[in-house]
């Protein structure tokens, strides 16, 4: 079986991701987004691993969920932070510097 | 000898095509189902399920560690931390379903499918090898083993500044998360002052009904003069209309019952 596959869809989610932080306004619904195309780059990177025989892809991956951790923590924080606020976890709702 | 191994790789490449296909179609029908339904939780749970189903591509491909790691960081902490902030923001925050801005959805999904097309198209021209980590993986005994030499070799300087980026995170979000108190506490003598000022009953609320049959929350208990005690019952299940309503015996249901004759029936309360 040809990795291509794989790398077909690792690209297909990557597209799904990003189609999804266009579309979609809650900011927990973004994230998720975002996660998902975290997932399919990692995908690719386990994937390119294989085409090459040596494990560098798979530490790339394993870097990118740690940072991906990272990135929630804080993200999330911030998305407390401005539902307290505002009560709101649209992303419609923080246009204070619109007017 | 030979003709054994080929035998053996096409049955294993014939088993992970058919991991592929089961576990790569679920994974598409999660992300699709995350991006189409309007609540958030349910968005949550369609992520899990694409990413356990990668977790399941990874180990077909004989990334063993990082699946597992898949399975207990991504499912297991990040998204229950996803559920956590869900369920404080409010699991109900269900998104509105009028455009913002006009056309921008079809405008998105006309991007995503050009933006998909070309990815495949650049994809489709390039021939991957297929060399396997098995070679690697012996060199340092498995694939855990491999990636320990590596991690804690070549990527050692990378793999010390990430504990550096983790702490930083974890502090960030205490402060994030954290709310100064901008007036002082209440002690027990303010909160009773404030309650006997309000105006309103100073004294805690009539418990729930106890009664032959029922005495759950959910039973409103009487006033002298026969009417429900609204306030016994908890505010949650009020603005539900989860009430209990409590019937009247009969006068001759009463005097059956002290007869001792068993066989009423009904859901008389008293």
């Amino acid at each position: 079986m040809t990795p291509n596959y794989y790398i077909v869809l690792s690209a297909l989610l990557f597209t799904i991701g990003a189609v999804g932080v266009l579309v979609r306004r809650n900011a927990i619904v973004l994230f998720m987004c975002v996660e998902l195309m975290l997932n399919a780059t990692n995908l690719a990177l386990v994937t390119f691993a294989r085409v090459h025989g040596n494990l560098d892809g798979q530490v790339m991956a394993f870097f990118v969920m740690v940072v991906a951790a990272a990135e929630v923590v804080v993200g999330l924080a911030i998305i407390v932070t401005i539902f307290r606020s505002r009560r709101s976890a649209s992303v419609d709702e923080a246009s204070l510097l619109k007017y | 000898m030979t003709g054994l191994a080929t035998v053996m790789l096409s049955v294993i490449d014939t088993g992970e095509q058919i991991t592929f296909w089961i576990c790569g179609s679920l994974a598409l029908i999660g992300a699709l189902g995350m991006v189409l339904s309007r609540k958030a939780v349910h968005s949550a749970l369609w992520i899990a399920m694409t990413m356990i189903n990668l977790a399941c591509l990874y180990m077909a491909q004989g990334a063993l560690f990082l699946g597992m790691v898949q399975i207990i960081v991504y499912t297991g902490a990040v998204m229950m931390l996803f559920l956590f902030v869900l369920m404080l923001v409010g699991v109900d925050s269900s998104d509105s379903v009028v455009e913002t801005i006009r056309g921008q959805r079809l405008a998105a999904g006309l991007a995503g499918l050009a933006f998909a097309l070309m990815l495949i198209a650049v994809i489709s021209r390039v021939t991957l090898g297929d060399v396997g980590t098995q070679g690697a993986d012996a060199v340092y005994g498995g694939n855990l083993q491999g990636l320990a030499a590596l991690i804690f070799g070549k990527y050692l300087l990378a793999f010390e500044v990430t504990s550096a980026l983790l702490i930083t995170a974890a502090i960030g979000a205490m402060i994030l998360a954290h709310r100064e108190r901008i007036e002082p506490k209440k002690e027990q003598k303010d909160l009773s002052k404030e309650r006997f000022l309000s105006g309103e009953h100073p004294g805690s609320l009539p418990p729930p009904g106890v009664y032959a049959r029922h005495n759950a929350v959910d039973t409103p208990a009487l006033l002298p003069d026969g009417t429900l005690a609204e306030n016994s019952v908890p505010a949650s299940l009020r603005a539900r209309g989860a009430i209990r309503t409590v019937d009247r015996a009969l006068g001759d249901e009463v005097q059956q019952l002290a007869a001792g004759d068993g066989s009423l029936e009904g859901e008389d309360l008293r």
